[in-house]
C-alpha cells in the first residue's frame, strides 16, 4: 500500500492530523493498533470549553457533563474555588472519550484519510537510512505502507520516535502515573471539578474527581513516577475511596500514565514529526492532553500539506512543525514544567498555607503569574525557586 | 528476568515510556517483554497496578 502520510495512532493528535491533511487533499492512511478506537479510555476526561470549541463543535453524544470551574482541595481539607466565569468561557467540559475518540476519527474519514483499525507499527521502512514508510500487522497479517512521511501519534507508549532515533524515553519523575475508578456516589457534587492536594494523598500529584453526570464521577490519581513504589497509586486512590466515599461503588477501572516532562529535544527525524503524547506534548502541571495532542495534530496536518507537495520531508524542513509548536504550546509547558519542579517539593504546610491565604482573594482572576507570588511572599525560602517565573 | 501478572495488569503503557531499552510493547491488553530487557527495575517501580515484578531467575 501507498500514500502520502501514515498516521500511526487514532487519538486526538493522530485523527486530528489524518483530518487536517487529508482535508487539504493528502492521501493519507490513519492506524490504530486496537480494534475499537478510543476504548479502553486512560484519561481523566477533562478539558477547557473554549479551547475544545476553536476546534471541533461540541456535541451532546460525547459531553458527559459541563462544570463550573475547580474546587482545589489543600491537604488539611480547605478548598478555594476556581471560577471561569468572569475570565471568559473557560468552564470544562467532563468527556465521554470512547464516543469523542472515534468522533475524530470518523471526521478523518470523512475528509478522506483511510481508517485501519487492529493494525499495529512493527518499525520503518529505510532505504538509504531515510524511512520510506512502516511495516504493520493488520489483524495479524504482515503488510508494508510506504509514505513519505510518518506521523507517530503513538501515546505514552510510543515507538515511532524511538524507532526514528528520537529520546522519548521519559524518565521516572517526568512521569505521572494513575489509576482511575468511575464511581457512583450520592454524594458526589456535579458542578465542580475537584482536585485534592497532598503529599500523603498523592506525592507529586494529586487526586481528582471530574464529575460525568447524576452521582458519577471519574475519581482518579495520579503520582510522580520516582516517588511511586510498585501499585502504590492504586493503593493510594483505594484509601481516598474509602475514607471520603466509603458507599461509592465502581462502575469501571483504568490504568494509565501522563508525561509531565515539557518540551523533548527533538519531536521530528527526516520523515518523521511526532505529536500528542507521543511528542510528550501534555501539561506538566495538570497533565492534560487532549487540548496540546489536537492542536499539535492540526499543525502537523498543516506542515505535511505544505511540505508534501514540494518532496522536502528532512529533519530540516520539517523544523517548521517544530518552530510552530515550541513557539505556542512549547512555551507553555516549558514554563509549566518548571513550575512543576517546584510544586512538588512543597510540604504539605507550604499547600495549606497557599490555600489559606486565598482565603481571602479573588480566585475568579487569579493567574498563574499572582499565584505564584503569593506563594513567594508567604514562603521567602521559595523565592529563589520561583525568581524566573514571577518576573 | 521481568515477570507480568496479566491478572492485574491494567495495560496503560507507561511502563513502555519509561524503559529505557525499549523492550517492552503494548498490544490491546496484552503488554509484551523481550530479551532486550537490562532487569532495571524501573517499571516495576512506576507501575500503578503493581502488576510487574524483577525475578533473580534468568530465563533457561
Amino acid at each position: 500500500m501507498k500514500c502520502d502520510m501514515v498516521v500511526v495512532g487514532a487519538g486526538p493528535a493522530g485523527s486530528m492530523a489524518a483530518k487536517t491533511a487529508a482535508d487539504e487533499g493528502l492521501d493519507v492512511v490513519l492506524l490504530e493498533k486496537r480494534q475499537e478506537i478510543g476504548d479502553p479510555v486512560r484519561c481523566a476526561e477533562g478539558v477547557s470549553k473554549a479551547a475544545l470549541a476553536k476546534m471541533v463543535e461540541p456535541d451532546p453524544s460525547w459531553i458527559a457533563a459541563e462544570v463550573k470551574g475547580a474546587r482545589i482541595y489543600a491537604p488539611d481539607g480547605t478548598s478555594f474555588v476556581m471560577t471561569e466565569d468572569r475570565a471568559g468561557s473557560e468552564v470544562g467540559y467532563v468527556l465521554e472519550r470512547k464516543v469523542f475518540d472515534r468522533m475524530l476519527a470518523m471526521k478523518a474519514a470523512e475528509a478522506g484519510a483511510k481508517v485501519m483499525v487492529k493494525t499495529r507499527a512493527l518499525g520503518l521502512l529505510e532505504e538509504n537510512g531515510v524511512p520510506t514508510g512502516i511495516t504493520a500487522l493488520h489483524i495479524g497479517e504482515k503488510m508494508e505502507i510506504e509514505a513519505p512521511l510518518i506521523i507517530g501519534a503513538d501515546g505514552v507508549e510510543s515507538k515511532v520516535g524511538r524507532w526514528a532515533g528520537i529520546d522519548t524515553v521519559l524518565k521516572p519523575q517526568d512521569i505521572e502515573v494513575g489509576a482511575q475508578f468511575l464511581v457512583q456516589d450520592v454524594k458526589i457534587d456535579g458542578e465542580y471539578c475537584e482536585f485534592f492536594l497532598g503529599n500523603e494523598i498523592a506525592p507529586g500529584g494529586y487526586i481528582w474527581a471530574f464529575p460525568k453526570g447524576k452521582n458519577l464521577a471519574n475519581l482518579g490519581i495520579g503520582i510522580q513516577g520516582s516517588r511511586s513504589d510498585p501499585g502504590m497509586a492504586l493503593r493510594l486512590l483505594q484509601r481516598f475511596l474509602k475514607e471520603h466515599m466509603p458507599q461509592a461503588k465502581i462502575l469501571e477501572m483504568m490504568a494509565g500514565g501522563v508525561p509531565v516532562s515539557g518540551p523533548i529535544e527533538s519531536t521530528t527525524s527526516d520523515g518523521v514529526m511526532l505529536v500528542g503524547d507521543a511528542a510528550r506534548q501534555s501539561d506538566p502541571i495538570t497533565g492534560g492532553g487532549i487540548i496540546n495532542a489536537m492542536r499539535t495534530g492540526v499543525m502537523a496536518g498543516e506542515v505535511a500539506a505544505e511540505l508534501v507537495p514540494q518532496g522536502d520531508l528532512s529533519r530540516e524542513a520539517l523544523k517548521i512543525y517544530e518552530d510552530r509548536w515550541r513557539d505556542t504550546i512549547g512555551k507553555r509547558i516549558g514554563r509549566n514544567y518548571s513550575v512543576k519542579e517546584l510544586f512538588v517539593t512543597l510540604t504539605d504546610s507550604d499547600l495549606n498555607g497557599l490555600v489559606h491565604s486565598l482565603g481571602g482573594e479573588d480566585v475568579a482572576n487569579l493567574e498563574l503569574k499572582n499565584l505564584l507570588k503569593l506563594l513567594a511572599k508567604q514562603n521567602p525560602r521559595l523565592l529563589w525557586k520561583l525568581r524566573h517565573l514571577i518576573r | 528476568m521481568l515477570v507480568i501478572n496479566r491478572y492485574k495488569c491494567g495495560y496503560c503503557g507507561a511502563c513502555v515510556g519509561v524503559c529505557p531499552a525499549t523492550a517492552l510493547e503494548l498490544v490491546e491488553t496484552w503488554l509484551e517483554v523481550d530479551d532486550s530487557c537490562v532487569g532495571c527495575g524501573i517499571c516495576t517501580k512506576i507501575c500503578p497496578l503493581g502488576a510487574l515484578e524483577l525475578t533473580e531467575e534468568v530465563e533457561a
